[in-house]
């Protein structure tokens, strides 16, 4: 299962940086969306991908039994899932909110910051 | 559960959350706000006089003994960049004061610097290198909505390109973070360093190294990776521009000097090196970009990167001196950058303009302004008997000290170099005479006002005045931070409880594989 999982990070990771790389800043967001998957999904399989019982410790015992799955991997994931998703959504709302004001999602022609007088308009 | 390491980011945290809850009564609004900064600041300031009385301040949360539960860690360097955060908190919320007028953009500005400085504590505080990342991104997602705050063209402009880079590094952060856990099964910091020892696989411990490095270094803007940096930092008002300033890029620059002294020190004739060229490359890039430019505020942002590369200078030569002056750097750069930014801001509200060929006479009109601005300006081109001078006097010694000779004459040169760039400033905005096509000379701003306005850049002018004649005091924490980081013994011993080694075999890390 390992090295399916990490060849479909890969590919994720291929494809998010082809989509990054495009002046379209729709592009750029989703490129955004598929590189968090990626790293997610890297975080799963570095962290080991064995069947393992379930982490609860019986009562009255100090350690869980041997041969327990580790929870923590996915624990980071959950993590990085929610702060990844507001994030995507700041992104997009940044995104319309640029088109509306500039008129454009072409990265090249957003000019206002920084413009080619070398002054900026005034904020 | 020590209340004095959780103090720095639940109050700002808390100051948020009931700004947010005041929105619409500005005064109330204020008021928590500057009763928040005011405890921050006090907060932060027993953290580092307990944190120099007993060494490092370790607390666990939830009572799960490390490296299981999330550890807040207090060391000289942690507890010292808290405090000036604090200082930097408390003047960006003053100057806020004076400088955006109620109603307008102020209802989310103040609670959005409260969560911003509740990210930045945390990541200082962080003892493990998972909740270093989430800290980051309850930064970045407050230092996003802070620099989009009032939606002009510029400011989304530059929000884009800011937004863009800083997740492709948080993304890299957070595939470095799941490499190295893969490798050691840990997350802790001072686990990590132990466990990095035993890896045998160097070459990936190397490669999550660079990792480390690119993610950082976007964080921290060091060459070639700091384009977002001058593209957004002009864009923003005045008081968050003066945060940013001081505060955003030098958690990057603390993250690269925690993680390469305590994690990867495997391999140092690579890494470090590496990190050599970038603080030379850095530092003469951002001088040269900052002479080209003719806009105060960007001129400012330039100069950013070009001293980010001192800093990262001091952990490129990894020898204590070399740490020491990075310390006394960072310390130093953050109350001067912050305090040019603000000076920045008010001679933008006194004339209505940043840009030089629009400014002129602030020298004749402003004498204090202009006093003001003297100060920090030529403490960051390390005029003694300034802050600067010491902190590039150091770095350089240790570079001499390291046999890296180059670099200690690139070093001087970009010294003399950023010198030509506030003397520019200096020439143009408060020497030469009002250009006659900007308009009426300024009205004089009412006292309450300029009272807000230069109360903070007083205050901040005042302690680099104060670290540049008595810079033991300052020293002398640099000089135990860098003695903390280059032995990192200690940092492990108060992390770890070492009475119950066996415990840790068991549970917490992956299954073999």
């Amino acid at each position: 299962m390992e090295p399916i999982i990490a060849v479909v990070v890969g590919v994720l990771m291929a494809a998010s940086v082809y989509l990054m790389l495009s002046r379209n800043l729709v592009r750029f967001v989703f490129g955004l969306a598929l590189i968090s998957h990626a790293a997610n999904l890297l975080i799963f399989v570095s962290g080991g991908m064995i069947r393992g019982m379930t982490p609860l410790i019986a009562p009255n015992a100090a350690l869980p039994e041997p041969g327990v799955a580790n929870a923590l991997p996915q624990a980071l994931m959950l993590t990085a899932i929610v702060i990844s998703f507001s994030v995507l959504a700041f992104a997009l709302v940044l995104a319309f909110r640029t088109y509306e004001e500039l008129k454009t999602v072409d990265t090249d022609a957003m000019r206002a910051a920084e413009p080619d007088n070398g002054i900026g308009e005034e904020s | 559960m020590n209340w004095l390491l959780v103090g720095p980011i639940a109050l700002p945290l808390g100051a948020a959350v009931i700004g947010f809850c005041l929105r619409g009564r500005d005064s109330a609004q204020r008021a928590v706000s500057l009763i928040a900064a005011l405890g921050l600041a006090g907060v932060a300031t027993k953290l580092l006089a307990v944190v120099w009385q007993n060494g490092i301040t370790v607390s666990q949360m939830g009572g799960w003994p490390a490296p299981f539960g999330i550890t807040l860690v207090a060391d000289h360097l942690s507890s010292a960049m808290v405090a000036v955060t604090a200082v930097i908190g408390l003047a960006t919320v003053i100057y806020s004061f004076g400088n955006t007028p109620p109603g307008e953009i102020s209802y989310a500005l103040h609670p959005l610097v409260h969560a911003l400085l509740a990210g930045v504590c945390g990541a200082f505080l962080a003892g493990d290198i998972f909740n270093l990342y989430v800290w980051f991104e309850v930064m970045l997602i407050a230092s996003f909505a802070l620099l989009v705050l009032g939606g002009t063209r510029s400011q989304l402009d530059g929000a884009v390109r800011y937004a863009a880079l800083s997740l492709i590094a948080t993304t890299l952060l957070l595939s470095g973070i799941g490499l190295l856990y893969g490798i050691t099964g840990t997350l802790n910091m001072a686990d990590l360093h132990l466990r990095v020892q035993e890896v045998e696989n160097q070459g990936l411990l190397t490669v999550v190294a660079v990792l480390f490095i690119i993610a950082f270094g976007i964080k921290s803007a060091v060459f070639p990776l700091f384009f977002w940096l001058p593209a957004s930092y002009h864009t923003p008002k005045a008081a968050v521009s003066a945060i940013f300033s001081g505060l955003l890029t030098k958690v990057g620059v603390y993250a690269l000097m925690r993680v390469f002294t305590l994690i990867f020190t495997h391999d140092v004739g690579y890494t470090h090196e590496l990190l050599l060229w970038v603080a030379g490359a850095t530092m003469v890039t951002g001088v040269l970009g900052a002479a080209s430019q003719n806009e105060l505020r960007r001129i400012l942002s330039f100069h950013i990167i070009s001293q980010i590369g001192y800093m990262i200078l001091g952990i490129a030569l990894f020898t204590e001196f070399g740490i020491l002056g990075g310390v006394f750097y960072i310390i130093h750069h953050i109350i001067v950058k912050a305090n040019l930014f603000f000076v920045a801001g008010a001679a933008d509200r006194i004339s209505g303009s940043t840009d030089l060929s629009r400014l002129g006479g602030l020298y004749r009109d402003r004498p204090l302004l202009a006093l003001l601005f003297f100060v920090p300006a030529f403490s960051l081109a390390g005029f003694p008997p300034l802050s600067g001078f010491w902190a590039k006097l150091l770095l350089i010694q240790a570079s001499i000290e390291a046999s890296e000779f180059v670099i200690a004459g690139v070093a001087l040169a970009v010294g003399l170099m950023t010198a030509y760039s506030m003397t520019k400033i200096w020439l143009n905005a408060f020497w030469k005479a009002r250009p006659a096509d900007a308009g009426p000379p300024p009205m004089p701003l009412p006292i309450r006002l300029r009272m807000l306005l230069l109360g903070p850049i007083t205050g901040l002018a005042a302690l680099t005045l104060a670290i540049g004649l008595y810079a033991k005091p300052l020293y002398s924490v640099a000089e135990r931070a860098a003695r903390e980081l280059m032995d990192p013994s200690h940092y492990v011993e108060a992390v770890l409880d070492t009475d119950h080694p066996a415990q840790r075999q068991v549970i917490g890390r992956p299954p073999a594989q």
